[in-house]
C-alpha cells in the first residue's frame, strides 16, 4: 500500500496509556497502590487505624433490600422478552445482582438456571462459554465470586460480549474493590451484593449502553479533543506546575466530552484505557457531579484491584465544562487538591486555555468530504503505540444509521482480531458500503467508503489519509506523557 | 466582626434529598432527576446573624451504603450534623438513628445536631409523624425542623438554626473546634487545608459526655457511652 510514513501518525516515544490488546485476560493486577505508599512511609500509623475501625459486619443482613413491584409480570412482557441483549450478574451462589431489563428477583428463577449451568460444567472441571441456539448468543464469564451472563440476539461475537462482561465486573469491583469483594462472600456466600450496589445499576446500565455505541471499547483506545499542541502542553504544564510539590498525586485528568484533553501521571506508573473507560462513564453517569467539588474513592482495576485511590472531581469552571479528576493514595487531603484545581484554574484562564478548550469543544471535528476525501464516509484510526484513536464527524447516511457503522466496525474488528485466523487486510464491498480494514504493527484503520469505489482508488486514498493524519498527528493525539 | 468557620456534615440515608436540601439553599435551585451523590460534594456559604459572620464548609456526603466507610472522614471534626430523613420513610427515619448512634460512638467533641425531615410537599404519604420526629430529636438534644427542598419550604431556616447553635456553641463551651476570626478576610482560609492541620483546641477540656454540652440541649439525657 502506497504511503511513505515512516512512523506511523499518533505514534510516540512514550505513552500516557497502557497498550495492550482489547481482548487480554483482566487478571493480572499489579501492586501500584502499595508501592506508592511505602515510597511515602512516614510514620502515619495512628490514621492507618481509623479505616479499620469501621470494617462492617457482612453477617447482619436484617434489612432487606426493597423491591418495587410494579412490574410483576415483566417476564411475560413482549418487551422484555424482545431486548436484544441481556446482561445478568449472579454471586457464585446463585443470588441475583443485577439485570439489565427488569426486576432481579422477579428473575430468580432463571439466575437459579444460570447457576446450575456454570455448576454442572463446572463439576467436570471445565468452564462454560457460550451456548449458541439460532441467532441467540448465551455467554458466560465466571470470574470469582461473581457469574456474568449475556444473552444477545446481536451480530457481536462470544469474545466481544465476555469484553462486555468483562467491563461490568470491573465496574462493580471499581466501586468496592476486588479485595473487599471476595472478602464479602469469603465471609458470607449468600450475601445480598445488591445492597452495596446500590445506585451502580445506574452505572453498570450506562456503562452497557456506552460500551455499545463508542468506537473506544471495541478498539480498546481513547479519543483525544483537538487541540493544537501548544495549548496541551500549557495545559499539561499548568496542572505539573500545580500537583508537582504534592506528594502522592498519581493521576491527573483533563477529559470532556468523552474525550481526553490531558493525563499527567507519576513516573513509573500508565493508565489503562480500560481504567480510563470507567472513569469517562462514571463523569459521564453522574450529572450530580457538575454541582460542586466532590471527594470520592476509585478503584481502577487494571492499575490495581486491591484498593481505592481518592480523587477531587470538579469541573473546570461554570464557563468551561471539561471535568478534572485529581487522584491519590492519601485520603484526606481533599483541601489540598481543591486548592491545586484553583491553581490550575487560574492559571488556565491566564493562558487562554480554557478558551481553546471551549472552542475545540463548540467545533465539531471535519467530516471526510470537507477534510477533502468525497469517497470516504467515516473511518477509525488507532495508533497502537499510545492506544489513541481518531474518528471524524459522522455524516449522511450514519447520522441516521449510526448503528449500522457502528456494527460495521465491530465485525471489521473481528476479524482482523479473531483467535483462529486473523487477517490482516480486509476489503469488503456491499450494496450499501465498502469497508476496507488493515491491521499494520503501528496501526490499525478502518476506513469506510461509498459501495462504488474500486480497489485502487481505495488504496490511493488510505495512502493520503494517512498522510493526512500524519501532518495532523499533533493536533489529534495526545503526544507527550508528562509526569509530576 | 467576627466570624465563626463551621464545619458541617450532612447525613442520611440514599434518597432522602440531602443534596437537594443544600442545594436548594446555597444555590436556590432544584433538580428533579438528580443523580446520587458520588463519594461526598463540598459547598460553603456565609450566613450573618446579627453581626456574626458564620462560614458554613458543608459536607454533603452519598446515603448509599457503599460510601459507609467514608463517613467518618466527614464527620470527623465536625461542629454540627444536618441528618436528614423522609418523612414518607419510615426507613430512612430508623437509618437516620443509626447514624446518631454512630456520632454518639465516635464524635467527643460538641456538636450542633439538627434532625431534618425532609419531603414535606409528599405529607398526604407520611409514615413518620412529627411528633414521633419532634420527641426523638428531643431525646438526643437536637433541634427539629421539617423541609421540602423541593418547594422551598423550611430550608433557609434549617441552616440558620445551624448556624446560631454554632454561635451558641461558641459562646458556651471551649471544647470545640470551630475556627474564629477577628476579621472578615477570610477567604484564604480554604488555602490553610484546615482538615490537615490540628485544630485549635483551646483548653484540655474533653468530657466524655458530649452529648450534654450540645448547643440545644434543653431536655437532653445522655445516651449511652
Amino acid at each position: 500500500m502506497s504511503s511513505n510514513l515512516e512512523v506511523e501518525p499518533g505514534a510516540a516515544s512514550e505513552s500516557v496509556l497502557v497498550t495492550t490488546d482489547s481482548f487480554e485476560n483482566f487478571d493480572h493486577m499489579s501492586s501500584s497502590l502499595e508501592e506508592i505508599k511505602n515510597l511515602n512511609a512516614i510514620a502515619e500509623n495512628d490514621e492507618s487505624n481509623v479505616e479499620n475501625s469501621n470494617v462492617e459486619n457482612f453477617e447482619d443482613l436484617a434489612e432487606n433490600v426493597p423491591c418495587n413491584n410494579e412490574d410483576d409480570d415483566f417476564i411475560q412482557s413482549k418487551e422484555w422478552a424482545t431486548r436484544s441483549k441481556h446482561v445478568f450478574v449472579l454471586s457464585l451462589a446463585g443470588k441475583p445482582i443485577y439485570s439489565r431489563y427488569g426486576n432481579e428477583d422477579k428473575l430468580a428463577w432463571l439466575f437459579g438456571v444460570m447457576q446450575t449451568l456454570v455448576s454442572f460444567v463446572q463439576s467436570n472441571d471445565d468452564t462454560i462459554r457460550s451456548i449458541h441456539a439460532g441467532d441467540t448468543k448465551f455467554v458466560f464469564l465466571v470470574k470469582k465470586p461473581l457469574i456474568l451472563v449475556a444473552v444477545s440476539r446481536t451480530q457481536e461475537t462470544v469474545n466481544q460480549l465476555s469484553s462486555q462482561l468483562n467491563y461490568v465486573f470491573n465496574q462493580i469491583a471499581s466501586v468496592l474493590t476486588l479485595t473487599r469483594l471476595n472478602k464479602i462472600y469469603e465471609q458470607r456466600q449468600n450475601y445480598d451484593l445488591r445492597r452495596l450496589l446500590a445506585g451502580v445499576e445506574r452505572l453498570i446500565d450506562h456503562l452497557l449502553d456506552f460500551s455499545e455505541r463508542e468506537p473506544s471499547f471495541t478498539l480498546g483506545a481513547v479519543q483525544c479533543l483537538s487541540l493544537a499542541s501548544s495549548v496541551r502542553d500549557n495545559i499539561s504544564s499548568a496542572i505539573v506546575g500545580a500537583c508537582s510539590k504534592i506528594k502522592n498525586i498519581v493521576f491527573a485528568i483533563l477529559l470532556a466530552n468523552n474525550k481526553l484533553i490531558t493525563l499527567v501521571r507519576m513516573k513509573k506508573y500508565c493508565l489503562h484505557p480500560a481504567d480510563l473507560h470507567l472513569i469517562f462513564n462514571l463523569v459521564q453517569a453522574s450529572e450530580s457531579l457538575k454541582t460542586a467539588e466532590s471527594w470520592t474513592p476509585l478503584c481502577l482495576p487494571r492499575f490495581d484491584a486491591s484498593g481505592f485511590l481518592y480523587g477531587h472531581v470538579s469541573y473546570l469552571s461554570e464557563d468551561c465544562q471539561a471535568c478534572l479528576l485529581l487522584l491519590t493514595v492519601e485520603r484526606d487531603v481533599f483541601f489540598t487538591l481543591s486548592e491545586a484545581k484553583q491553581r490550575i484554574v487560574e492559571k488556565l484562564r491566564r493562558n487562554n486555555c480554557l478558551e481553546a478548550i471551549n472552542e475545540s469543544l463548540n467545533a465539531t471535528e471535519e467530516t471526510c468530504i470537507v477534510a477533502g476525501f468525497p469517497e470516504l464516509r467515516h473511518y477509525l484510526y488507532k495508533c497502537k503505540s499510545t492506544a489513541q484513536f481518531y474518528q471524524p464527524s459522522l455524516s449522511p447516511p450514519y447520522t441516521k444509521y449510526h448503528e449500522r457503522l457502528t456494527n460495521l466496525y465491530k465485525r471489521a474488528h473481528q476479524l482482523l482480531h479473531c483467535s483462529t485466523r486473523p487477517l490482516k487486510l480486509l476489503f469488503e464491498k456491499s450494496s450499501n458500503e465498502a469497508i476496507l480494514a488493515w491491521d499494520t504493527r503501528g496501526f490499525e484503520l478502518y476506513v469506510v467508503f461509498e459501495p462504488l469505489v474500486d480497489t485502487n482508488s481505495a488504496i490511493n486514498s488510505v495512502g493520503r489519509l494517512l498522510n493526512w493524519i500524519k501532518k495532523r498527528e499533533e493536533k489529534l493525539f495526545h503526544l507527550n506523557a508528562p509526569t509530576f | 466582626m467576627k466570624t465563626i468557620v463551621g464545619k458541617v456534615v450532612v447525613l442520611g440515608h440514599q434518597g432522602v434529598g440531602k443534596t437537594s436540601t443544600v442545594i436548594r439553599y446555597v444555590e436556590n435551585s432544584f433538580t428533579h432527576h438528580i443523580t446520587p451523590t458520588v463519594g461526598a460534594s463540598f459547598f460553603s456559604c456565609k450566613i450573618l446573624i446579627d453581626d456574626i459572620t458564620v462560614k458554613l464548609q458543608i459536607w454533603d456526603t452519598a446515603g448509599q451504603e457503599r460510601f459507609k466507610a467514608m463517613a467518618p472522614m466527614f464527620y470527623r471534626n465536625a461542629n454540627a450534623a444536618l441528618i436528614v430523613f423522609d418523612i414518607t420513610s419510615q426507613q430512612s427515619f430508623e437509618s437516620m438513628q443509626g447514624w446518631v448512634v454512630e456520632l454518639q460512638r465516635n464524635v467527643e467533641s460538641p456538636m450542633v445536631l439538627c434532625v431534618v425531615g425532609n419531603k414535606i410537599d409528599l405529607s398526604k404519604n407520611r409514615e413518620v409523624t412529627r411528633d414521633e420526629a419532634i420527641q426523638y430529636a428531643r431525646s438526643i438534644g437536637a433541634s427539629y425542623h421539617e423541609c421540602s427542598a423541593m418547594q422551598d419550604q423550611g430550608v433557609g431556616v434549617v441552616f440558620d438554626d445551624v448556624a446560631r447553635g454554632l454561635i451558641r456553641l461558641f459562646g458556651n463551651t471551649t471544647d470545640h473546634n470551630l475556627k474564629v476570626y477577628d476579621s472578615e478576610n477570610i477567604d484564604n482560609i480554604m488555602a490553610s487545608s484546615s482538615e490537615l492541620e490540628a485544630t485549635d483546641t483551646g483548653k484540655e477540656e474533653t468530657v466524655n459526655l458530649s452529648i450534654r454540652s450540645i448547643a440545644h440541649g434543653n431536655t437532653v439525657k445522655p445516651k449511652c457511652c
